[in-house]
């Protein structure tokens, strides 16, 4: 059997209900997709935390850079006006 | 007569919960050793609902507690091969699969029991039976069929344990009443279906069934191999050192 440190890292994403965005909640060693899926299913789900899992290998997932934080996400700071915050909203619309 | 079946069926839950738990914190990796952990919690659970039941029968009116952790080791009527111990990872995972087949037939003829009682607890318990299933079938493929080291090891673990799947399908004389009562189930009559499922995976796993075929039983009778002792005396101390004790 190949060591765990064989097993490549595995990123778990959780929907708690079905209909509702799948959520990142940590990762896990894996050596295949089946293997995570099992895992995380022990893992994260036995408080039935979900109703739907994936899992990614992490090296497929393309991150930004820390360091382009200010390039990246500080211009968004100052622009309040891309918030719908400015309109009165009728009753019926509670979801906002 | 009805006792005495549930004791059979709760034992083996039982015994392979305690020895799936003496992997707890040793499992090969922190996710197998949570997996396995879960699967013995849900035997243990598994055997309560089965020990609960066998109590409200019992002449002797033992409660539960005293039925899992207070009967000598001739009294225990598990299979032989839940009480083999685990070896390596590969021994814990066959043992498990070809246990998981045959307690998921088992449970399944069972939900159609006329016994309310006993089909209730079977339907309950099936639903976690098809994911262990499902874990151990998926771990002895991907050894059987992995590196040279993996299928070595799980060729040793399935000459070792071979010999023991046998005694799933040997019917005791109470068996023989309950099945015709429409109580229990007729465990001759799942060998098929269990040796298609089993010979499927291990063709699968590049597995080859070992020469010498079944030739170990005597668990269902009480007459045990040497491993159960060791097993109960560590199971057992709480309740005999602390009579009754509760946490």
């Amino acid at each position: 059997m190949s060591t765990k440190k064989d097993w490549p890292l595995w990123e778990v994403f959780i929907a708690s209900k079905r209909g509702l965005n799948h959520k990142h909640v940590g990762s896990l060693h894996a050596a295949d997709a089946e293997m995570a899926l099992e895992n995380a299913r022990d893992v994260y789900t036995r408080r039935k935390e979900g109703e739907s899992i994936w899992v990614v290998e992490s090296k497929f997932i393309f991150a930004s850079n820390p360091e382009d934080n200010d390039a990246f996400f500080e211009p968004a700071k100052n622009k309040v006006y891309r918030h719908p915050t400015f309109y009165d909203l009728p009753d019926e619309v509670n979801k906002m | 007569m009805l006792f005495e079946y549930i004791l059979q069926l709760a034992d083996n839950q039982l015994i392979l919960a305690q020895r799936l738990s003496e992997l707890c914190g040793h499992g090969p990796a922190l996710e197998q050793d949570i997996a396995i952990t879960n699967i013995s919690l849900d035997l243990i659970g598994q055997s309560r609902l089965l020990f609960q039941y066998a109590g409200k029968l019992d002449e002797q009116h033992r409660n539960e507690d005293q039925l899992a952790f207070l009967r000598p080791e001739k009294e225990y009527r598990n299979l032989l091969l839940v009480e083999q111990p685990n070896r390596d990872f590969a021994h814990v995972v066959l043992r498990q699969y070809l246990f998981d087949e045959f307690n998921f037939l088992n449970y399944s003829g069972l939900t159609n029991s006329k016994d309310e009682e006993l089909a209730a607890i079977a339907t309950k318990s099936l639903m976690e039976v098809k994911y262990h299933l499902r874990f151990s079938k998926n771990w002895v493929l991907r050894l059987g069929d992995g590196t040279a080291i993996s299928h070595r090891k799980m060729q040793d673990a399935l000459n070792n344990l071979w010999m023991y799947a046998g005694e799933m399908f040997e019917k005791t004389a109470i068996e023989r009443d309950l099945v015709k009562a429409g109580i229990a189930v007729d465990v001759e009559q799942l060998m098929p279906t269990w040796k298609e499922s089993v010979m499927s995976t291990l063709k699968e796993a590049t597995l080859n069934i070992p020469e010498g075929g079944w030739y170990q039983s005597g668990g269902k009778k009480g007459v045990h191999s040497e491993h159960l002792g060791h097993l109960l005396a560590e199971m057992q101390f709480m309740q005999r050192a602390y009579p009754n004790l509760t946490w």
